[in-house]
């Protein structure tokens, strides 16, 4: 109740500038030369000191990018992006790896600042901050800052950036990468292992429950660069964690490229629950500039009754192509995808899921909330395979779309495949139009136009904003009545 | 008070108020009764700013005030208040979600502060009480799954909790069960008040029964063609619209 009330006054307080993110940070800036070839990767994985097997890992990756084609199965259209035209690595001008926040540039922390971003660690322990949230801030191409690292590893949770990471616990890294999501995968996941430059690597060990919200920032600063972030996290049996991801973007009139990859890995009954609010700018009302999106997330069940849960609360990116998905492969582990995704103006999403249910008595769940606005379209692409071995698996499917306006798409494309009899799956599906009748409705109330749309769409989306951690939940519920301010009348 | 006067009215280009003239005092309760097709509905509408219907002249004062310039938000911060023939869904709000942002969006536009909430939870369930409504009724999504006679009570709960000055209900009865007649009746008659008016729309005479009116007018071809006092509704009931749809013709 409070948080519609919270929804409505932070409406209210937005100007007609929607994207509040927009604003660019000026910084020293050691780049990368234009364009992409082998001494670029090179040029990355030397900047970054890695060992020789992730050079030979990422020239492996490269090669076979070469002779690797652009999905075109999607439902969106843009132009052909040239790869040569974009800045792989572009990183703050900074002496050394910074060790604390004091030596972390004014500049940069000043943009989190802006972003409302909780990185002052001092703070939040003297009780300024209310929640207590370990964040990893990722700049352009290199994480910047990790807080409440000492703390975490109190109770032995590694998080830190994943280049950190390939320098203090190689053999982690070498074991586990690359093993949900092969490095030939798709198109854009090969770019990314070739390319990556940075992102956050989180170990929980046996038996631990980590003691804090774990999120990572990732903001794109620099002009014609590209983000390629890759993002790895290990679940060993018996534990748990809570990751959150968000994103911003300055306003730009060119098309930004953002590619990441996430993988999960949980063990015997380990969960790890996964949250993304991505708010990259989205180009104007025309479709000028913005970020195409295009990641590959996929978690991976491999233990006995262990569970992975992809929330995603998509408002951003000109383009969004991502597909968190679940291999549910030891018996009895379940996979859950809960998505609310927001596409106004000229914005095109397609976005869903992936189930495949290997193991037996696996379980899915999937519950997906579509909001069109504008001239936007937005399709919902999922898929539940039950493998032969998939004895009693069970998917539960749920897409709904809302219409607000009568120049948007929505679109639904499921698929099924079953190899067991024993196999159940559930679809629903609907679609419905913000009616002028509810609107009037909420008006003859007392309601505006805008307060009422933000209340019926808020309405729509319950169900998942109740799986995001507290905290996000009103942000995400700020962001999506910004993303559709504009949109009613 | 609320004065009409000269109204036209059309939608999609058919006219359906035809100089429409109604004056109902402060304390007063108006029953309009008429016809299907005599415009009792769009004048409901009208009143209360649904897009669509087009003025095309005449004017509509709340307490002197063109309510014809504002928008329906605005009006209903003034005190105007529609109880719907066909409540709205409106799925994954709370009742009393909505009830509250209701609330406090009218007090906004008058520049009231935000009634606490401890207070405005214990006027919710004082109202609901009052009307038979189960307080698990309060956290649902607002009318989903509701019965007819629920949205109904809704609607008065609603009226009640927001307090207007001027209460338009439009067929409240349709749908009703005896029993649920009898309650939305009494809700309606406790708000009855020497400073609120009411226009009570019907088509037949046994709302009237409960909800006993000061004046009766009939409509046909969207204008008033005869007022009178309660017993013409009973006159009515005896002698059906006929006469009156070639009176107007």
């Amino acid at each position: 109740m409070a948080a519609v009330q919270e929804t409505v006054d932070q409406v209210k307080a937005i100007d007609v500038d929607q994207y509040k993110y927009g604003f660019s940070t000026e910084l020293e800036v050691d780049k990368a030369p234009l364009g992409l070839n082998e001494d670029i990767v090179r040029l990355i994985s030397a900047k970054k000191g890695e060992p020789e097997w992730m050079l030979e890992w990422r020239l492996d990756a490269y090669r076979r990018w070469l002779t690797m084609r652009e999905p075109t199965w999607a439902r969106v259209a843009y132009p052909k992006i040239d790869f040569n035209d974009i800045y792989y690595y572009a990183a703050p001008k900074m002496n050394a790896a910074p060790q604390t926040l004091d030596e972390v540039d004014p500049a940069i922390l000043e943009t989190y600042k802006k972003l409302g971003i909780p990185l002052r660690e001092q703070e939040i322990l003297a009780g300024v901050q209310t929640s207590k949230v370990a964040v990893d801030a990722v700049f352009d191409s290199v994480s910047v800052v990790t807080t409440f690292k000492a703390e975490l590893a109190k109770s032995g949770v590694i998080f830190c950036s994943i280049s950190e990471a390939l320098k203090e616990h190689p053999e982690l890294v070498r074991k586990y990468l690359g093993t949900v999501v092969p490095v030939t995968d798709n198109f854009y996941a090969t770019l990314n292992a070739a390319v990556f430059t940075d992102g956050s690597f989180v170990y929980i060990p046996k038996g631990v429950r980590c003691p804090m919200e774990l999120s990572t920032y990732f903001r794109i600063n620099e002009r014609n660069t590209g983000q390629f972030e890759r993002t790895l996290i290990i679940a060993e049996e018996g534990s748990y964690v809570s990751y959150l991801e968000g994103c911003t973007a300055p306003q730009r009139d060119e098309n930004q490229l953002h590619a990441a990859v996430v993988e999960l890995i949980t063990m015997d009954d380990a969960e790890i629950k996964y949250s993304t609010v991505q708010n990259w700018y989205p180009g104007d009302k025309d479709g000028k500039g913005g970020i195409y999106n295009f990641v590959t997330k996929r978690g991976d069940c491999r233990g006995k009754n262990s569970k992975i849960s992809w929330t995603q609360v998509e408002t951003g990116s000109a383009i969004t192509w991502k597909y968190p998905s679940c291999i549910l492969r030891g018996d009895g582990s379940r996979g859950e995808f809960y998505s609310i995704a927001v596409s106004n103006g000229m914005q095109q999403v397609d976005s869903g899921t992936k189930m495949i249910h290997l193991g037996k008595n696996t379980t899915s769940r999937i519950i997906s909330k579509g909001i069109s606005a504008g001239r936007s379209q937005n399709t919902y692409r999922g898929q539940v395979s039950a493998h032969r071995k998939a004895t009693n698996m069970r998917n539960f499917t749920n897409c709904d779309s809302l219409l607000i306006g009568d120049q948007c798409g929505a679109h639904t494309v499921p698929y099924m495949e079953c190899n067991n009899a024993s196999a159940v799956f559930e679809h629903e599906a609907t679609t419905s139009k913000i009616s002028e009748d509810q609107l009037f409705y909420c008006q003859q109330r007392g309601l505006n136009p805008e307060e009422a749309t933000a209340l019926i769409v808020n309405g729509f989306v319950k169900d998942v904003l109740q799986q995001l951690p507290m905290e996000f939940a009103v942000e995400a519920q700020k962001l999506i009545s910004i993303s559709l301010e504009g949109s009613v009348g | 008070m609320l004065e009409i006067r000269n109204l036209h009215v059309s939608i999609e280009d058919k006219k359906i108020l035809n100089g429409l003239t109604l004056t109902v005092h402060d304390g007063e309760v108006a029953a309009i009764m008429g016809p299907n097709g005599s415009g009792k509905s769009t004048l409901s509408y009208v009143i209360a700013g649904k897009p669509d219907y087009e003025v095309l002249d005449g004017e509509i004062l709340l307490d002197g005030q063109n309510v014809l310039e504002l928008e329906p938000h605005e009006r209903a911060a003034a005190g105007l208040f529609l109880a719907f023939q066909y409540p709205l869904e409106i799925p994954g709000v709370a009742t009393m979600s909505f009830l509250k942002a209701a609330m406090n969006s009218q007090r906004k536009i008058r520049g009231e502060e935000e009634m606490a909430t401890a207070d405005f939870m214990k006027a919710v369930r004082a109202a609901a009480d009052g009307l038979g409504i189960p307080q698990d009724m309060l956290r649902r999504g607002l009318n989903v799954g509701f019965s007819g006679g629920e949205k109904k009570r809704m609607e008065i709960l609603q009226m009640a909790l927001l307090a207007p000055n001027f209460c338009i209900l439009d067929e409240t009865d349709s749908g009703l069960d005896i029993d649920a007649l009898k309650i939305v009746s009494e809700g309606v008659n406790a708000l009855r008040d020497p400073k609120r008016a009411f226009l009570v729309i019907t088509h037949y005479q046994r709302l009237l029964n409960y909800i006993v009116p000061d004046s009766v007018h009939v409509m046909a071809h969207g204008q008033v063609v005869k007022s009178g006092g309660k017993e013409l509704a009973l006159e009515l009931e005896a002698t059906g619209y006929a006469d009156y749809k070639t009176l107007a013709a």
